[in-house]
């Protein structure tokens, strides 16, 4: 099926909403492509718990629905090109859809980081947010003991979330040492939104602790998590819990800005003052442009979407709020960065690819000097698997400086099938063709 | 009861390794997989693995659904007499 637009939204959280709002707004026609069953991205995503409700979501979504841009869910991009195409798989209808564009706005959002620890690989150790995604899609914890470690604001705000939920938050460990979070906190004193904010999910941990200055060093369990070994640096103990959620802050998703061929820096993918990207056709969005929260994302948006509808000058007196936003994060950045004992918590025989098994011993044999991640590709398969290196690629990134520069179509697997023009027999489409290197 | 139909408008009725399994509408596949405390796959070296990033990125929570497998099911939303199975 093809599709034309004006201009094509790729991602439908709150930067994406917010971008595609604006184009249809002025009179443009826009599309936003989400991979998703529901619009909303990660923060804003659809819940079945019983979380209060979100009213900047609803007021967001309102106005997105309200504005004429269509929404096309369950699309995965797994082929694009800047000069005016991109090419989705629909997994409910088993095809792939083509959508062709002028503009391109790119708000594809962020992923968790991880990074290897002896046990991480056990059934109930979970992406921090990750969890928080399960729980909302149905996964039901109450009465669940858990430990939430790792580094962000974020390890806060799914900690009140899942007791709210009717999980034991036993313990909050977050790894960065109190010095450097009260730093950041009082370079929040012109920001007094954002320190509410925390204090309000810190009151409701009320029962829990919150730590900081401690990290996890293993995940206990057979078969299953049952406790976490935990180190401040001079003594290890441990916390008995049903569930561990892990993470250590935000990386962007860059893999379709890197395809099209924008450049990307040490932060996400490069913009300038109209959130354009090195190639004109292609704007970029919130996180994926460096991690700064929702409400950099929102200004981002209306400031992209009104500039691809040729109204740049209305989103001026958007820049200055933006900017603010933007520095937000990169105090933030500095606040949770990782300290130096995060980089050695995996142990030889640690899993590190996930897809493929490789082990901590067989990648650091395999690093050479030059491009290690290249080497550890081709001599120990890590990164090959399906997620094409989009877990252990941010580990190994923090690890060993490692960068993931190859990006090709398809972007994600896609069953062999679909890439023949014929009607997809789904009974011969489960072999998957992944990217090799 | 091993027809995997929903008891009632507010729930689903699955089927996971040949088991009913009563979850919530808008539920997600990944979702009643934890519920049901069952692996999605087995990994590559045999380990039992669920979903972890919960968002279509890890790719842990693949698992074989109506006969197709590979699907990850933390992008899924359950469907009346859906059959799950963990992936091997």
């Amino acid at each position: 099926m093809k599709h034309s637009f004006d201009i094509v939204v790729v991602g439908a959280g709150p930067a994406g909403l917010a971008a595609a709002t604006a184009v249809a707004e002025a009179g443009r026609r826009v599309a936003v492509l989400d991979e998703n069953p529901r619009v909303g991205g990660q923060i804003w995503r659809a819940s079945l718990s019983k979380v209060a409700r979100d009213r900047s979501k609803e007021r967001a979504v309102a106005r997105f629905e309200a504005s004429g841009a269509k929404l096309f869910s369950g699309h995965q991009i797994v082929d694009g090109d800047a000069a005016g195409a991109l090419e989705s798989w629909v997994a409910a209808t088993q095809s792939l859809e083509t959508f062709s564009f002028e503009r391109l706005i790119l708000a594809t959002g962020a992923r968790e980081r991880f990074l290897p620890f002896p046990g991480w690989t056990l059934p109930g150790v979970f992406g921090a947010g990750g969890l928080q995604a399960l729980v909302r899609s149905g996964y039901d914890i109450r009465g669940k003991r858990v430990v939430v470690v790792g580094t962000g604001p974020l390890l806060l705000a799914v900690a009140a979330h899942l007791k709210q939920d009717g999980a034991r938050v036993v313990l909050v460990a977050e790894q960065a040492p109190l010095s450097q979070l009260m730093q950041f906190g009082l370079s929040l004193i012109t920001r007094p939104g954002k320190i509410v904010q925390g204090l309000s999910l810190r009151a409701q941990l009320a029962n829990a602790q919150y730590r900081t200055g401690c990290w996890p060093v293993a995940a206990l369990g057979d078969g299953t998590v049952t406790g976490v070994r935990l180190s401040d640096g001079s003594r290890t103990w441990t916390e008995a819990c049903d569930l561990l959620a892990c993470g250590f802050h935000l990386v962007p998703n860059t893999e379709l800005a890197t395809l099209l061929g924008c450049e990307v820096g040490d932060h996400g993918v490069v913009v300038d003052a109209d959130q354009q990207t090195s190639v004109a056709s292609v704007y970029c969005v919130g996180e994926t442009t460096a991690i700064a929260g929702v409400d950099a994302a929102l200004l981002q948006g209306r400031i992209a979407g009104l500039a691809a509808a040729g109204r740049a000058s209305e989103a001026r007196t958007l820049h200055m709020q933006r900017d603010a936003e933007r520095s937000f994060g990169r105090r933030m950045d500095r606040a949770f960065a990782l300290r130096k004992e995060m980089l050695t918590l995996a142990m030889p025989d640690t899993i590190v690819c996930r897809c493929e098994d490789v082990r901590f011993s067989q990648i650091s044999q395999a690093a050479a000097p030059g491009n290690g991640w290249t080497n550890a590709k081709l001599q120990t398969r890590c990164g090959m698997g399906p997620c094409q290196g989009r877990i252990c690629g941010p580990a190994l990134n923090a690890l060993f400086g490692w960068k993931n520069t190859s990006v090709r179509a398809p972007l994600f697997p896609l069953p062999i099938a679909a890439l023949c023009s014929s009607p997809l027999a789904t009974d011969d489409a489960t072999t998957l063709v992944t990217q090799e290197n | 009861m091993r027809d995997g139909t929903a008891v009632n408008a507010a729930m689903i009725g699955l089927i996971v390794n040949g088991e009913a399994l009563q979850v919530r509408r808008g539920s997600t596949v990944a979702a009643a997989l934890l519920n049901a405390a069952t692996a999605c796959r087995i990994s590559e070296s045999g380990e039992p693995r669920t979903a972890v990033c919960g968002m279509g990125v890890c790719f842990e929570c693949r698992a074989t659904v109506d006969g197709i497998a590979q699907q990850r099911t933390c992008q899924m939303e359950c469907r009346d007499g859906m059959v799950v199975e963990t992936q091997r």
